[in-house]
């Protein structure tokens, strides 16, 4: 039912709500006096250096595309864990099919360095 | 009106402007943050239409991967942070008229499915059923069976192909200073 997902759409509006009324609240009633040590990006932490806007290492790309993959494999597997009782060997020999090309991948991936973050 | 055309209203007017500011922004960056707007509005859509699982998916999938891989592939390139330039070109109209006609064509294709032509009625089974079917129409042999192990394929040859565009440095090859 739709309404099961109330809550969900309550919160969204209050965390909305609530960000617009912080950033708000301290805009309108908060002192401003800049000095240079305030406006650093982070004060009294790490002096940035270099350019914010950089080129990402391209792991971050081989990573998210992983996580897409088994993400999606993940939703293949969900409906079939829940009827999975009530399944006969065939539907568990099809769910192994379907892991072990899978796997292929992933030991493909392992073999490559794929998953190492030196 | 109830409650819920409101809310189809409200989401699906949601779901076009942020698709139009997807199109529209200049920098790419502000494109993809609005793409997340734009699939989280079809996930309020699946909700709407009792598709529950889907909408979980559409959540998971596109907006928790999806979304993320086209930010990481924007931070991967160098300057196409920074770029702002025009959003159209000079053929813009011969777009919006080929556009149109498809839009037109799906409306009128659609009008004619019997199943769309009168009010929607409410399912009546309920969310788990539905899931337990999915499930089960993934592994019978007179339905899915053949898509279902097919995307397996097409996973692992996705998960091999960005593997090998990406190329990992195996060994001590030159690593960049960038990081």
């Amino acid at each position: 039912m739709p309404t099961d997902f109330l809550p969900i759409a309550v919160l969204i509006a209050l965390a909305t709500v609530l960000a617009f009324l912080v950033v708000l609240i301290g805009h309108l009633f908060g002192p401003r006096r800049p000095t240079a040590t305030k406006l650093e990006p982070y004060e009294s932490g790490m002096r940035p250096y270099g350019p914010g806007q950089r080129r990402m290492p391209v792991h971050f790309y081989l990573v998210a595309m992983l996580f897409i993959l088994f993400d999606v494999e993940i939703v293949f597997l969900l409906p079939w864990a829940v009827v999975l009782r009530q399944l006969r060997l065939f539907a568990l020999i099809e769910m192994v099919v379907f892991i072990a090309v899978l796997l292929v991948g992933f030991v493909y991936a392992w073999k490559k360095g794929a998953l190492e973050w030196e | 009106m109830t409650l819920v055309q409101i809310l189809f209203l409200l989401f699906g007017l949601v779901t076009l402007l942020a698709s139009l500011m997807v199109v529209t922004s200049p920098k790419l960056v502000h494109a993809a943050f609005w793409l997340i707007l734009a699939l989280a509005g079809v996930a309020a859509l699946f909700i709407l239409l009792e598709a529950t699982f889907l909408a979980v998916v559409q959540v998971v999938v596109y907006i928790g991967a999806i979304a993320i891989l086209i930010i990481f592939a924007v931070m991967l390139t160098r300057r196409v942070m920074h770029d702002t330039g025009p959003q159209v070109n000079r053929s813009w109209w011969v777009a919006l008229l080929v556009s149109l006609v498809l839009f037109g064509g799906l409306v009128l294709m659609l009008a004619q499915v019997p199943a769309l032509a009168g009010t929607p009625a409410p399912l009546m089974v309920d969310q788990e059923t539905l899931l337990e079917d999915l499930g089960r129409a993934l592994v019978d042999a007179d339905r899915y069976v053949l898509p279902f192990e097919l995307a397996s394929v097409l996973l692992m040859a996705s998960m091999i192909g960005a593997i090998f565009v990406a190329r990992p440095p195996s060994g001590s090859e030159e690593r960049s200073g960038e990081r």
